[in-house]
């Protein structure tokens, strides 16, 4: 199976794509006969398939499957949150960050609280939650390169560091909304041309039912059971993983700068609801792969499963060009995902970093870059055992322990005030953060103890937001003046004349 | 650690030089406010400091038309602090009320004089400082009258930076009233030229005529979006290229990301006037590149043409707001657009002018994505 010829192609093509793509761009001149502004303004299905493409990451794309092979139905819960975690935004969040002008999380904290310091605490989980989410997209890229060509696992590491490194350094890939809308729309071809024909052969093989499957993992009626096993246990895992999901999607730093370029709070509303569709579409595929796998893929890896799966179901060429397809779009979700990461990430470390040092903008932002892709990818030497999807998940449980009060309290509560929100994200980042530092050294036990670290996000969460309300309502006095003026724009639609200034 | 306490509090001087600290530190704490003019609110937020500073009891601000805040206690009085302003003002100096005019039922109340200065800003009384006690002492007469004066000289500043921006509004105005009385009249006769040969062209472009004036005649908000911005700038190209036909190319190159961005109003037309401008002058047709991209934090827009270009030192001096040695008005635009956009976005956010006698002209335009408080 290893070093397939269609695989490499495959992967070296879509590298000097994005290459190419990241430094030529859509470039192409207009004249003002064929010129409206109008027409250029970004329209909710464009954003909202450019949002898809950055937000679909390697967790999506590969780690979802494994999960689902081992562990069964309950682990369905990450894409459904992952999915979800957008109804929460539009319903809770979309209309009034747009609405705020906010480009950037620290941007939304500053405009709001009207506290620098809140605004670098901002910057900090910005850069953290950033490291914490790109850890992940190295090492599938690792797993990849090794599945797809038998490279050792550290090369596709440093493969996709570099390219992304270069891409962000070279000024391309300055999150363009077609280049990301574009890529989308490739990984869900990747995923979906395989899986049909994949289950065209299942249906071919009589149709056999993976849950009675002998394959690797649980067992056939625990597998199809949507809880954690383990009791108790189970079910906490369950509950704190929704909580995570659902919540932690508004507080990664890449999705907010997407929403910037909506041009009015509606607009923003529309997209939100327009992802919902494309992310659901997509989500439908990785649990086929998984639920195949168990029928067919027996010695399959989990973390690649979805690459091997192909050519296990699919003997001969057919089957080659199929995986090569799977990897191509693979390799996409790393470049696509971390390219969005790293650009977000190096923006805010140039700005409240090196921008201070009075560098001057170029040299901070490449500076930042070389920061924001070089952490990850060392620790991504470092420590090459973390599933994929677990430490996606931890991201997620940072941004909603912290992100999540902010954003939530800041825009539906008048009380927030800037000592509330930074005791609220302390606390909400140290809970989560022992978590995070808990699962990378530990691999997953048994217990309560064990249970309650790996997956903090239901009690951090709740912790966060009661502490930002007690200390805001403690310090009352610092409500900064213009919040009510503040609230006015952002709960206002644009069309109501009024005066926002 | 004992004696490292005394240490530093020996450090800090005299009982005499701390309460000299005390008092400075409670002015500071009161100025922000009364920087922002004499209103209700900064009244509100300013009297608690004015009264601890003068230690008494109560004491009022007002303007000439009323009560503005009163702080501590025996509420009950403020009612009568409109005629001790209005006596004040007819006055025109610090005068002391007695209980005559302070007629009190509360048996425990402290208010029994009163000491009324007059605030002063630029020869003009514009309210009163009231400090209320039980009994008006030479010291306390001479304290309310010191911190009074005191108040009208941050008052003054007040009026200082309110002046400033209203310069910077009326520069606006003015540019919105620059719009060129040859651009009008170029353009209706252009647009006259078409009404026999091409009607239809002739009314679309006199509807774009309409909403480029509506646009530039807009007389609220002090920012737009960039796409708003572009529009006009749209518009105003069509009419152009109505009259110049094929002498006027242009090529625009917009990043759509940067659309929503949040600029000072009538911050790019300027410069693309100017770049018409210039770039037909001599050879007699020209080229304007109009670029807005997406750069990380910023947005940057570019206004290119290959006309004859400039004196370098000429477009210096017409950034720094000096008249150029000819008289021509030609960079009045790009000065006012300069310190527009200096101060909204500070100095880092200056136009940059790239240009040499035959080497064309660029401008660019640098704006952050976010700054707190600037919004379309």
């Amino acid at each position: 199976m290893n070093g397939s010829a269609p695989s490499v192609v495959a992967v070296v093509l879509v590298t000097v794509a994005t290459l190419a793509i990241g430094t030529w761009g859509l470039r192409f001149s207009r004249t003002t006969s064929d010129f409206f502004v109008a027409s250029r303004t970004v329209r909710p299905a464009l954003n909202a398939s450019a949002i898809g493409g950055e937000y679909l990451s390697a967790a999506s794309f590969l780690g979802v499957a494994g999960l689902v092979l081992v562990f069964g139905a309950d682990m369905l819960w990450y894409p459904v949150g992952w999915t979800a975690g957008y109804l929460v935004l539009l319903v809770l969040v979309a209309a009034p960050l747009r609405r705020s002008g906010a480009y950037t999380l620290p941007d939304f904290a500053e405009a709001r609280l009207a506290s620098p310091r809140v605004r670098a605490a901002s910057s900090l989980l910005v850069v953290a939650i950033g490291w914490l989410y790109l850890l992940p997209q190295f090492q599938g890229a690792g797993l990849v390169m090794e599945a797809a060509i038998g490279a050792p696992q550290w090369l596709g590491a440093v493969v996709v560091a570099v390219v992304v490194l270069v891409n962000v350094i070279s000024g391309g890939m300055r999150s363009i909304t077609f280049v990301q809308a574009f890529q989308y729309w490739l990984k869900l071809t990747a995923l979906l041309i395989p899986a049909i024909v994949l289950l065209g052969v299942w249906v071919g093989d009589g149709a056999p039912n993976p849950a009675d499957a002998a394959g690797g993992g649980d067992e056939g009626s625990l597998w199809s059971l949507p809880l954690g096993s383990g009791g108790a246990e189970g079910l906490y895992l369950t509950y704190s993983l929704i909580v995570a999901t659902f919540l932690g999607t508004m507080g990664l730093p890449h999705v907010v700068v997407r929403f910037y370029t909506n041009p009015d709070g509606r607009a923003a509303r529309r997209t939100t609801m327009v992802v919902l569709g494309l992310l659901g579409i997509f989500y439908l595929l990785p649990p086929v792969y998984g639920a195949l796998g168990r029928v067919y893929g027996g010695d399959a890896r989990p973390d690649v499963l979805v690459l091997e799966l192909p050519q296990l179901m699919v003997p001969g060429t057919g089957g080659d060009l199929l995986a090569a397809l799977v990897t191509a779009g693979a390799f996409a979700a790393f470049l696509s995902t971390s390219s969005g990461l790293s650009i977000a990430v190096a923006g805010v470390v140039s700005q409240d970093v090196f921008g201070r040092a009075r560098l001057p903008g170029i040299t901070a932002f490449r500076l930042g870059a070389v920061v924001a892709v070089a952490v990850p990818g060392l620790l991504a030497l470092a420590a090459p055992n973390v599933g994929v999807a677990r430490a996606v998940g931890l991201a997620f449980a940072v941004a909603a322990s912290t992100f999540c009060p902010l954003l939530v309290l800041g825009i539906w509560w008048r009380g927030l005030t800037d000592v509330g929100a930074l005791a609220g994200m302390a606390v909400g980042f140290l809970g989560s953060g022992t978590g995070v530092v808990y699962a990378l050294g530990n691999e997953q036990t048994l217990g309560w103890g064990a249970a309650l670290l790996g997956q903090p996000a239901a009690w951090s969460v709740p912790l966060a937001f009661a502490t930002m309300v007690v200390v805001s309502r403690a310090t009352r006095g610092r409500v900064p003046p213009h919040v009510l003026r503040f609230m006015v724009r952002l709960h206002t639609p644009e069309a109501v004349a009024l005066d926002r200034g | 650690m004992a004696t490292g306490w005394r240490r530093r509090r020996r450090h800090l001087g005299t009982e005499a030089d701390r309460a000299t600290f005390r008092t400075l530190h409670t002015a500071s704490l009161a100025s922000p406010a009364l920087r922002e003019g004499l209103t209700a609110g900064s009244a509100e937020r300013s009297s608690k400091h004015l009264r601890q500073l003068l230690g008494a009891p109560a004491i009022a601000l007002t303007d000439t038309a009323g009560l503005l805040a009163w702080d501590g206690s025996g509420r009950h009085h403020a009612e009568q602090t409109f005629a001790l302003a209005k006596a004040t003002v007819e006055g025109g100096a610090t005068r002391v009320a007695d209980r005559d005019e302070l007629a009190c039922i509360v048996a425990s109340c402290q208010v029994r004089n009163a000491v009324v200065s007059p605030l002063v800003v630029d020869d003009r009384i514009v309210g009163t400082l009231q400090v209320f006690t039980d009994g008006a002492t030479a010291g306390l007469v001479r304290a309310a009258d010191e911190v009074a004066q005191w108040v009208s000289g941050q008052l003054e500043l007040a009026e200082l930076d309110a002046s400033r921006t209203r310069l910077m509004e009326a520069e606006v105005r003015a540019l919105r009233a620059q719009i060129s009385p040859h651009f009008i009249y170029n353009s209706l006769g252009a647009i006259a030229s078409f009404v026999r040969t091409d009607p239809d062209r002739a009314r679309d472009l006199l509807l774009e005529f309409a909403d480029f004036t509506r646009y530039s005649f807009r007389r609220h908000g002090e920012f737009t979006t960039l796409a708003e911005e572009l529009r006009s700038v749209e518009r105003y190209l069509l009419l152009e290229q109505a009259r110049f036909g094929d002498r006027l190319a242009v090529t625009l190159r917009i990043a759509p990301e940067v659309l929503p961005v949040a600029v000072p109003f009538l911050c790019i037309q300027p410069l693309v006037e100017n770049a018409v401008r210039h770039g037909l002058a001599g050879q007699g047709s020209g080229h304007i590149t109009i670029v807005a991209r997406d750069s990380d934090q910023s947005c940057v827009i570019e206004v290119e043409d290959d006309g004859a270009g400039e004196d370098p030192e000429k477009v210096r001096r017409a950034l720094a707001g000096e008249r150029a040695s000819d008289g021509s008005d030609d960079s009045i635009g790009l000065g006012n657009v300069d310190a527009r956009l200096r101060a909204t976005f500070g100095d880092e956010y200056g136009l940059v002018v790239e240009t040499a006698p035959g080497a064309g002209t660029k401008v660019i335009v640098r704006v952050p994505k976010f700054a707190p408080g600037v919004h379309a």
